[in-house]
């Protein structure tokens, strides 16, 4: 996997240039998406066979996840899809209850979103950091299509210990798209985060819904993840091809 | 409010401490992390102010008593696909969401139709997954995971069934 990307890669040599031989080992922790897996890889088979997808397994070459980091785009089709309904019901609110109900929600609304910034700076800080220090022969060991269950139990944990809200949870799980988890264990990560996440359960389904509910619906939810990653992973393998799935750095407008 | 200030403690805790290993690691590679998060931010802040600044007038558009209604009347698995649908149309943020499963609950829903609507919102409210989701994660994952999801609902209500919580 990892010779695959170092075609692509060549262009950044610094890293290899300056640390020659004797820190290998360290440098393959060191090395990210944006350095390069150089000759030295000729020198160091061992360290590339161990990804498991090398050679034979010919569907994964093409099953890989995004190989780089995609630039976000500020405005696109779903937020445009947002502010027509957002200008839409605003427009019916306004009908409905005139001025004050308009800039009632508004400043409330706003008030909510300034307390959410600080934690969505974290929460891509956090998702840059994890792309820039997850090596990616590991995470594709540990998340690749690979992985097995084990890598779908190693999602699963990750999504429900994952701190915060979702400013936090989707740009991590896009980190770990980028730097070789496969959609199955994402899936995984994302469910787990979204069903058995402890931030959302205690900061407002236990005091709403109560003790009762929140347990049993926890318990009732605790498969889910791996299956939703199972089935996500069963699919991606049969589909990818016929949807497209896998060149996702070019299917994002 | 204690619990959301714990949470945000652990969560900036998580980021500086793998800040902290990234710094040791390589100063460059820090900066390089610090300023992509940092684009990442301010290019999606539109996105998520547009989303959640105008979240409230969608809430407040949706009347919730209309999604109450589906969580109601139809028992059986029918009820459980309603219940499963309106998850998933909920509008607004967690508080919304879990009240309105809360208002059902002691109006006479059954628990596995109110497990059903839960899990539905969590996986596939429609306003996260195109606020929160689609900005920070590629568009075809998102679809590929929600289609994925949805047996899920019903797989919860079933086991809440088997349970004997009714």
């Amino acid at each position: 996997m990892a010779r695959l990307h170092a075609a692509a890669r060549t262009s950044k040599t610094n890293v290899q240039a300056t640390n020659p031989q004797p820190n290998r080992k360290r440098l393959s922790e060191d090395t990210r998406l944006t350095d390069v897996r150089t000759q030295d890889d000729a020198a160091a088979p061992a360290e590339v066979a161990d990804v498991p997808t090398g050679e034979g397994a010919s569907p994964s070459k093409e099953l890989l996840p995004l190989k780089r980091r995609k630039r976000r785009k500020p405005f696109n089709w779903s937020t445009a899809l947002i502010a027509t309904l957002v200008a839409i019901s605003a427009t019916l609110v306004y009908r409905r209850n005139g001025l004050p109900g308009l800039t009632d929600i508004f400043f409330h609304d706003a008030e909510l979103f300034g307390g959410i910034l600080p934690r969505m700076l974290a929460g891509c800080t956090l998702g840059a950091f994890v792309s820039e220090m997850l090596p990616q022969d590991k995470v594709s060991r540990a998340l690749g299509a690979n992985s097995g269950f084990r890598g779908l139990v190693i999602g699963t944990a990750f999504g429900a210990l994952l701190p915060g809200g979702p400013f936090t949870a989707y740009p991590v799980a896009s980190a770990l798209l980028t730097i070789g988890a496969d959609f199955g264990a994402v899936i995984a990560m994302v469910t787990a985060w979204v069903l058995i996440g402890y931030g959302r359960a205690i900061s407002w389904e236990l005091p709403i819904l109560g003790t009762d509910f929140t347990v049993w619906r926890i318990i009732t939810c605790l498969p889910i993840p791996v299956l939703a990653g199972a089935l996500g992973r069963f699919f991606y393998i049969r589909l990818a091809h016929r949807l497209k799935l896998g060149d996702l750095t070019r299917a994002e407008p | 409010m204690t619990m959301r200030l714990a949470v945000d403690v652990i969560l900036w805790s998580t980021v500086c401490i793998v800040g902290f290993f990234c710094f040791r690691r390589s100063p460059t590679i820090f900066r390089k992390a610090v300023k992509d998060g940092a684009v990442d931010f301010v290019t999606v802040i539109p996105r998520i102010a547009i989303g959640v600044i105008g979240s409230g007038y969608i809430a407040a558009v949706v009347p919730q008593e209309l999604i109450t209604s589906w969580l109601g009347p139809e028992t059986g698995w029918y009820g459980i696909l309603a219940a499963t649908i309106a998850g998933a149309l909920t509008p607004g943020g967690a508080v919304i969401g879990f009240s309105i499963g809360a208002v059902a609950l002691k109006s006479g829903a059954g628990f596995p139709h109110i497990i059903a609507y839960v899990v539905a919102w969590a996986l596939f409210a429609f306003q996260r997954v195109l606020i929160w989701e689609i900005p920070f994660m590629p568009a075809r994952f998102v679809w590929f995971r929600a289609a994925v999801s949805v047996p899920f609902p019903f797989l919860a209500a079933g086991v809440a069934m088997l349970l004997g919580k009714t």
